[in-house]
């Protein structure tokens, strides 16, 4: 591919842009090629159209161990419809063609050691990706990411828990660059129930002790978990498996499939609207 | 972390951020208590009374006098519950009660770490959960009846290829979600840091043991110390006696499968690639976009697509050779001991012996004392030999 400038609106803009409408940010998660490439595009403009103000896009890997159920059956869709590293980039580029929000790749180390850090970091950026955050690379390890991710431009994101010491939490806020990824739960990824309190407090920790964006992942499952984590002070949340169940219920149906998605994003970009 | 848990290159903390707390904890507590006192007399009685250390080491006459060299064996077969992985659940048993730890879980490939682990739950008063996979649910069906007999859980993984590695990435997802009272006791020296250093730790008892051994019986080291890899413990461990004499060769057995040329294989450091997988950096068996393969073995303890990080290390260093066995060959091996020498080993360490029987036989090598870590006993994988064979029971 040609390396040609593409119009991408950069977190602190797209922050900024739902802060002034006094919302906070609707993030839904994809596994690139799930159930298959088409598809998957098709869910990803459903998403744009019904009120996403950034992406979190996965590559599939086939042993994702921060996964529940929902992202690693959807891990092996992907897989099994062809999805490769590769294919993982075509597909960013195809949704550089109509859309310029934010992208976050969510991706476990192996994938990015195997293609060549630097080369991975630079076919990420070439394809328009904003951010990268390896689920299994923890500041200790990613000096090579972070040497990367400068050279790029492309921001690279860890993530923080529960159990993440406030020490700790300052440190991994000066390695880390448009958003912090706070994982809401103890656990793995997968839709919840019930949202616990300790998440609000834990959004109010980070916060004092971080200045950059917030973001939260992993459970956040309904509206009123997303209204939750916006009124605690998250800039954003990223909704993921029970998104994604959508697409498990309803594989026989396409077109239910994208209508039962669509009205999901549209209920959860509207919990984002501050209180 | 205190240490960084890299040998060379290889090794390190590969993890979720919700883990790293919990490994920075447990680094803490094995620098503290590996040196401690009161923990190591304790330790010690219970490997002397409980597993029954320190285990022989054999001549193995009849075997010797066939290949023209001197064959020992590392009798880690006699341990309680019948394998070397008693060592480590021992140690780590003990250090998750010095923690002030209220569960236990463990991941499983043959069987074997999980009998080791349920008993040490059994004898600490912690309770287990073995997370192991269904198709070796299917085929070590009696050491599953023998952890549940003991008062663990055995949890079979229906996800992957439903064996050792598909337990690992549920053991974890489990441990990331308990992290507060569980511990995880990896089986091997695998996984991240520092488990690596610390299974080896534990295991190195083998090496001590065999060196001390084999200077009463022949005055004199051995010429080569030959040993089965599947994650690298047992290999690990009495490896480490004789890493620093330059002159004792290390030889390493991965379960070929079918053959390394063939894709079934689980023969990780003769065939794998540079990578990472289950927390750590190493060999694996992948694809080209590092999609992780699956493995193949007829042992189940053998049959994983990584390897222990210092194994690796040891590969690219040169301390260490590392070859593969097929199937079939260790079929051979196993059959060997147990006939001429009245011993039925495990198909894994029926790998050991195989190679070691290739070895004798090439010219150069005649004369030559070597010891074989014989990890376990083979009274687990009877029904599977005897379909192998032909024969009904
Ligand atoms: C008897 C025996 N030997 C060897 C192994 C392989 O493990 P490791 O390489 O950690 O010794 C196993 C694993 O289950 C085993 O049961």
């Amino acid at each position: 591919m040609s390396p040609r400038e593409i119009e991408v609106e950069s977190y602190d803009e797209m922050f900024q842009r739902v802060k002034n409408k006094k919302e906070g940010a609707f993030i839904p998660f994809i596994v690139a090629g799930d159930p298959d490439f088409e598809t998957s595009l098709e869910i990803v403009k459903a998403y744009v159209g019904n009120g996403a103000d950034g992406l979190e896009i996965g590559f599939a890997f086939s042993d994702p161990v921060a996964d529940g159920p929902t992202v690693q059956s959807a891990d092996l869709r992907a897989l099994n419809s062809g999805i490769t590293t590769q294919k993982g980039f075509e597909f960013i580029r195809k949704i550089r063609e109509f859309t310029s929000i934010p992208i976050g790749l969510l991706v476990y180390y192996n994938l990015i050691y195997q293609m060549g850090v630097d080369e991975f970091y630079k076919t990420a950026k070439e394809s328009g990706v904003n951010a990268i955050l390896a689920a299994d690379l923890p500041p200790e390890e990613a000096q090579d990411a972070v040497v990367a991710s400068e050279k790029y431009g492309v921001q690279q994101i860890f993530m923080v828990a529960q159990t993440t010491s406030n020490e700790r939490l300052e440190k991994i806020s000066k390695m880390c660059n448009g958003f912090l990824y706070v994982v809401a739960v103890m656990g793995v990824t997968g839709a919840r129930k019930d949202l616990k309190i300790s998440t609000v407090e834990l959004v109010e920790r980070v916060k004092t002790h971080s200045d950059l964006p917030i973001v939260v992942g992993f459970g956040i499952s309904k509206p009123e978990h997303v209204q939750n984590v916006i009124n605690s002070g998250a800039d954003g949340a990223i909704v993921a498996s029970a998104i994604l169940d959508l697409i498990t219920e309803n594989l026989q149906d396409k077109e239910v499939m994208l209508d039962k998605i669509s009205s999901f994003c549209h209920e959860l970009k509207t919990a984002t609207i501050k209180q | 972390m205190i240490t960084d848990g890299k040998f060379g290159k290889y090794g390190g903390i590969f993890v979720p951020e919700l883990l790293m707390p919990a490994l920075e904890e447990l680094e803490k507590a094995f620098l503290k208590y590996k040196d401690d006192k009161k923990f190591n007399e304790e330790l010690d009685y219970y490997l002397r009374e409980f597993a029954g250390r320190p285990t022989t080491l054999y001549y193995a006459k009849n075997l010797s006098e066939k290949l023209g060299c001197k064959i020992y064996l590392k009798r880690e077969d006699m341990l309680h519950t019948g394998a070397h992985k008693i060592n480590n659940t021992l140690g780590q048993g003990l250090l998750a009660k010095y923690m002030g730890k209220k569960r236990i879980i463990a991941e499983t490939g043959a069987g074997q770490h999980g009998i080791a682990t349920a008993v040490i739950g059994s004898l600490l008063d912690l309770p287990v959960d073995v997370y192991m996979g269904a198709e070796d649910v299917e085929r070590q069906k009696l050491n599953v009846f023998r952890m549940e007999l003991s008062g663990a859980r055995v949890l079979p993984v229906e996800n992957g290829s439903k064996t050792l590695k598909d337990a690992i990435n549920d053991a974890f997802r489990d441990w990331v979600a308990t992290v507060d009272t569980t511990y995880y006791l990896i089986g091997s020296t695998m996984g991240p840091h520092p488990y690596p250093t610390m299974v080896k730790h534990f295991q190195s008892i083998i090496g001590r043991e065999t060196k001390k051994e084999i200077l009463q019986k022949e005055g004199k080291l051995p010429d080569t110390v030959i040993a089965c890899v599947g994650g690298g413990s047992n290999s690990m461990g009495i490896f480490s006696g004789f890493l620093d004499d330059e002159e004792v060769e290390l030889i390493g057995v991965e379960g070929g499968g079918d053959g390394v040329e063939t894709d079934r294989t689980g023969a990780t450091l003769c065939k794998g690639t540079e990578g990472v997988l289950h927390g750590s950096f190493s060999f694996i068996l992948q694809n080209y976009d590092g999609q992780i393969s699956e493995a193949h073995s007829v042992s189940a303890g053998l049959d994983y697509p990584g390897v222990g990080p210092e194994h690796a290390y040891l590969k690219v260093t040169g301390r260490a050779k590392y070859d593969a066995i097929t199937n079939k060959e260790a079929l051979e091996g196993f059959e060997m001991l147990s006939k001429y020498e009245g011993i039925i080993p495990a198909l894994e360490s029926s790998h050991a012996v195989a190679y070691a029987v290739k070895y004798a036989k090439i010219p150069e090598n005649k004369g030559k004392t070597i010891v074989i870590n014989l990890s376990g006993r083979g009274d687990k994988d009877m029904f599977l030999v005897a379909r192998e064979m032909g024969v009904e029971v």
